[in-house]
């Protein structure tokens, strides 16, 4: 793969080489500043942004509005695709023509995996995925990867703990990819009826370590770098029995993290439901608000690199 | 003298080495099945092969394959040769192989996958393993279950 990026899509973490998202990475670290607003950019001057969102979203639509508006471009958007669109049976394909014509990037948020897929099939204008029902959300992926190399210098040979709904949780099955990709030790914390899915555990051993499943948390809290949280998601489960049952199976609590490494930080796509207890926001382990912030500068990166603003 | 169960063909396909049972799968496939197809066929099930394990034959007069067909073939039967016959000889013989790509001939299982909905796309999977047949669908990204089922 080449280290070209303008006019290319973002679809799956699996497009891109560790060399690839290392140069993203590194190209987010500079983007820091202007993402605070303590500098002003305006690299993407004059570009405009439309984004499509037919799942609902907070972080992940605001933090690429915030993106493209602190490089000094424009994002648009549809109130509700869901609404205006589906309703009169417009297929995705017609609708991503349309967004072409009055964008130069568009960000795809859909229910059915593979949309952005196909979306930049219809597209000669770059496509970025915003998450595919339980498929890829490559840019979070990007972010979470961007947390744990500034909080801990680097990713390989760090150990992480992937804990909660791992077989739903699409955030779960992107990063494990990449981690193991960059040489990390993965844990995955999660009962026999939410763990990881076969073919993402496979995927996992693309790197040198496999690794390794456990349902109970007090297995891995001590060994580990990184506690890597996630919200069992109640809109995944077809039996809400099934999803009472295992609510709640795993809190993160101040307790809890007396066992833990000086030095661990926790991490949460967010948002949370009663995972992770306030009271770990005040301890220095906490970094998910530093994550979600990191969403900024990540997709800031993203847009320069892709429009060509930046190489 | 050796008997043979199934006459020759004198123009047509022969497909050999077909795995035991799934015979009528390549018939399928092939539309005989169809009431519109007028092919005469001839079909020889749980046959004692040279290296004796048991396999099927499939005999289609007057007919020769399209490459969709034989892509098709190749991902139920994926040692089966095919034989071109004219005249009674054998005119060409070559193993049937996986393609690298399977497009718009599969249907994916996955219900959640774009490719399901009203759009317009061919289905497409790559071969991430050719001993098991293991095929990935290139939307969702998820590994057809079923493969059989799922040929279009």
């Amino acid at each position: 793969m080449s280290m070209k990026f303008e006019g290319r899509d973002i679809l799956s973490i699996k497009d891109f080489s560790v060399k690839e998202i290392m140069h993203i990475l590194k190209t987010a670290k500079k983007m820091v500043p202007a993402a605070k607003g303590e500098r002003r950019d305006e690299s993407l001057r004059g570009k405009v942004l439309a984004t499509i969102f037919f799942e609902p979203s907070t972080r992940t639509r605001l933090s690429f509005e915030s993106a493209m508006s602190r490089l000094g471009g424009r994002a648009i958007g549809m109130a509700d695709p869901e609404a205006s669109s589906l309703k009169k049976g417009e297929t995705l394909a017609d609708t991503i023509k349309m967004a072409e014509s009055y964008a130069d990037v568009t960000v795809l948020r859909h229910h059915h995996m593979g949309a952005a897929r196909l979306a930049a099939n219809f597209s000669a204008k770059p496509i970025i995925n915003g998450g595919d029902g339980a498929g890829q959300h490559p840019t979070q992926t990007m972010l979470d990867l961007f947390t744990i190399w500034t909080e801990k210098g680097k990713i390989e040979g760090q150990k992480v703990a992937l804990v909660g709904d791992l077989k739903y949780g699409r955030t779960a099955h992107s990063l494990s990819y990449a981690l193991s990709l960059f040489g990390a030790k993965l844990y995955f914390v999660a009962p026999p009826t939410l763990q990881m899915p076969k073919e993402v555990v496979d995927d996992a051993k693309v790197g040198k370590v496999r690794p390794k499943l456990t349902g109970d948390l007090n297995d891995v809290i001590g060994k580990v770098d990184v506690l890597y949280v996630t919200r069992i998601q109640k809109e995944r489960f077809p039996d809400p029995q099934e999803y009472q049952r295992v609510a709640g199976l795993y809190k993160v609590d101040v307790g809890l993290l007396e066992e833990a490494k000086k030095d661990l930080i926790v991490m949460h796509p967010l948002p949370r439901v009663n995972e992770i207890h306030p009271s770990v926001d005040g301890t220095h382990h906490a970094r998910y608000f530093e994550q979600a912030f990191n969403g900024v500068p990540v997709r800031m990166a993203l847009l320069a690199l892709i429009l060509g603003a930046v190489e | 003298m050796r008997e043979l169960r199934v006459t020759p063909i004198k123009n047509g396909t022969v497909i050999d080495h077909i795995p035991a049972g799934m015979a009528l799968k390549v018939l399928k496939i092939l539309g005989i099945t169809e009431e519109s197809s007028d092919s005469t066929v001839s079909v020889a099930m749980r046959v004692t092969s040279k290296k004796s394990t048991l396999k099927d034959i499939v005999k289609v007069e007057d007919r020769e394959l399209l490459e969709k067909e034989v892509d098709k073939i190749a991902l139920v039967a994926p040692n089966a040769t095919i034989n071109i016959i004219q005249n009674f000889n054998v005119k060409q013989k070559h193993k049937v192989e996986l393609p690298e790509v399977a497009k718009g001939i599969l249907k994916c299982g996955n219900p959640n996958c774009i490719t399901n909905l009203r759009e317009p796309v061919e289905t497409e999977f790559v071969v991430v393993s050719k001993s098991p047949v293991r095929l990935r669908c290139v939307y969702c990204e998820r590994d057809l279950e079923n493969i059989v089922d799922a040929i279009t």
